[in-house]
């Protein structure tokens, strides 16, 4: 059961090794979005603070979104996806290693980039550590949330519009919670009741979301 | 060990097949026949639990197969009609991917015997810069590894294939089902298989 886990974490990420171009744009998008609101609303920098947190996180959503089409779809049109979904090990836990191996690949770099990005906004740097464990605790589960959407939509005509009306509104509670918690830290209240629920979210997520994921991948297939 | 229950399946709103019932014991082929748009795919992937059939039921060992689930999976091969391999794996990285999500144990020196069968042994490129037939040889060369299957269920094994490749595959065929395991297979070709069972799901409705 670990070793289908592993070798489709694997398989993922050689993948995207592969074919680096993928990941970059999802990446490079983060930043330019993230880049535009100091070029355009100038140099304001109490203005600037006060938005950084909201807009990076929502910079790191729709970067996070960007990729989830391509979660599954590659798959479902070589038939990958078949032989994955009859696959000697549990699905659910096979949409899980592909959902970490998402995280790895689209998640794990904003994490490491947003500290860099919150340069801009001339953030206080006591606030990194914050922000950076805000997006390692929130990324995961949009991976997670975001591969609900990715399964359900496979295969429709559109899905790529349809996923993200679908997912976004999914997204809101993280990023409520997840700028919220470097806010807080700012304000001097110190983030981590936010940064608890976002653990808990996580934890919810990695509990309940591959059996919604393999369950929709299931009805996809039909 | 297989068999199938009054199966109908609807797709789109038309009926494919209504009351299909067969039996196969171990040592069995069968060659699924009918024309383009007959529903011999969709009864493949109704016999691998891919696909859940309007009414009716699939019995593996007695047992429903959707109650299985991955038991039954360990127990089959299924390739489908998209070859089932990533373009920017080479072939023997393909090979052994599917071999592990199919819970079979193919070592590299396995692997690479099976792909030596199919003539792709000192293949180190992507897939994407094979040709079709070497695609699909890819896929197949899979057939050489899972001996331990009991169930083989193969949609159109022999397509894109040059002479060589489906004279080997017949044989790969021809030796499992001469080991016991139960074969189901569609093709256009009329001698898929010498001495199967052919099932004809007549023209498409």
């Amino acid at each position: 059961m670990l070793a289908a886990a592993r070798t489709i974490v694997y398989r993922d990420l050689l993948l995207a090794l592969r074919r680096r171009s993928d990941v970059a744009t999802a990446l490079l998008f983060f930043v330019i979005v993230a880049s535009l609101f100091p070029l355009g609303i100038g140099a304001e920098p109490n203005l600037l603070r006060a938005i950084a947190p909201g807009v990076i996180w929502v910079a790191a959503l729709l970067s996070s979104m960007l990729s989830l089409g391509r979660l599954f779809a590659a798959d479902y049109a070589d038939g990958t996806l078949e032989q994955i979904v009859i696959g000697a090990a549990p699905l659910s836990v096979v949409v899980a290693a592909k959902a970490f191996a998402h995280w790895l690949v689209s998640g794990l770099p904003l994490v490491v980039i947003a500290p860099v990005l919150a340069l801009q906004y001339d953030v206080a740097a006591s606030l990194y550590p914050v922000l950076a464990l805000s997006l390692l605790l929130g990324t995961p589960v949009l991976s997670m949330i975001g591969a609900i959407g990715a399964a359900l939509t496979l295969g429709l005509r559109g899905g790529g519009v349809l996923l993200s009306l679908l997912v976004l509104p999914l997204y809101v509670p993280v990023l409520i919670i997840g700028a919220g918690s470097v806010e807080m830290a700012s304000a001097g209240l110190g983030g981590q009741g936010q940064l608890l629920l976002l653990g808990a979210m996580l934890v919810v997520a990695v509990a309940f979301a591959p059996w919604a994921i393999a369950a929709a991948l299931r009805i996809s297939m039909e | 060990m297989l068999e199938a229950a009054d199966l109908e399946c609807e797709r789109g709103g038309r009926i494919l097949f209504r009351g299909l019932s067969l039996a196969l014991r171990a040592g069995e082929a069968l060659r699924v026949a009918g024309p383009n748009g007959s529903g011999k795919t969709s009864l493949l992937r109704i016999l691998c639990g891919l696909l859940t059939p309007t009414a009716g039921e699939v019995r593996w060992r007695g047992a429903a197969i959707g109650s299985l689930r991955e038991e039954f999976y360990r127990e089959i091969l299924y390739l489908g009609h998209a070859p089932a391999v990533k373009d920017d794996l080479t072939a023997a990285e393909n090979l052994s991917i599917t071999c592990a999500l199919a819970g079979l144990a193919a070592g590299d020196e396995s692997v690479r015997a099976a792909l030596e069968r199919y003539g792709l042994a000192g293949s180190d490129a992507p897939v994407k810069k094979l040709s079709q037939g070497q695609r699909r040889r890819a896929a197949l060369a899979r057939l050489a590894l899972s001996e331990a299957a009991p169930l083989w269920l193969l949609d159109e094994p022999f397509v894109a294939l040059d002479a060589a490749a489906v004279e080997l595959t017949r044989t790969l065929i021809r030796g499992h089902v001469a080991r016991g395991a139960t074969v189901v297979y569609t093709t256009h070709q009329e001698d898929g298989l010498p001495g199967s069972r052919v099932l004809d799901l007549g023209p498409a409705p």
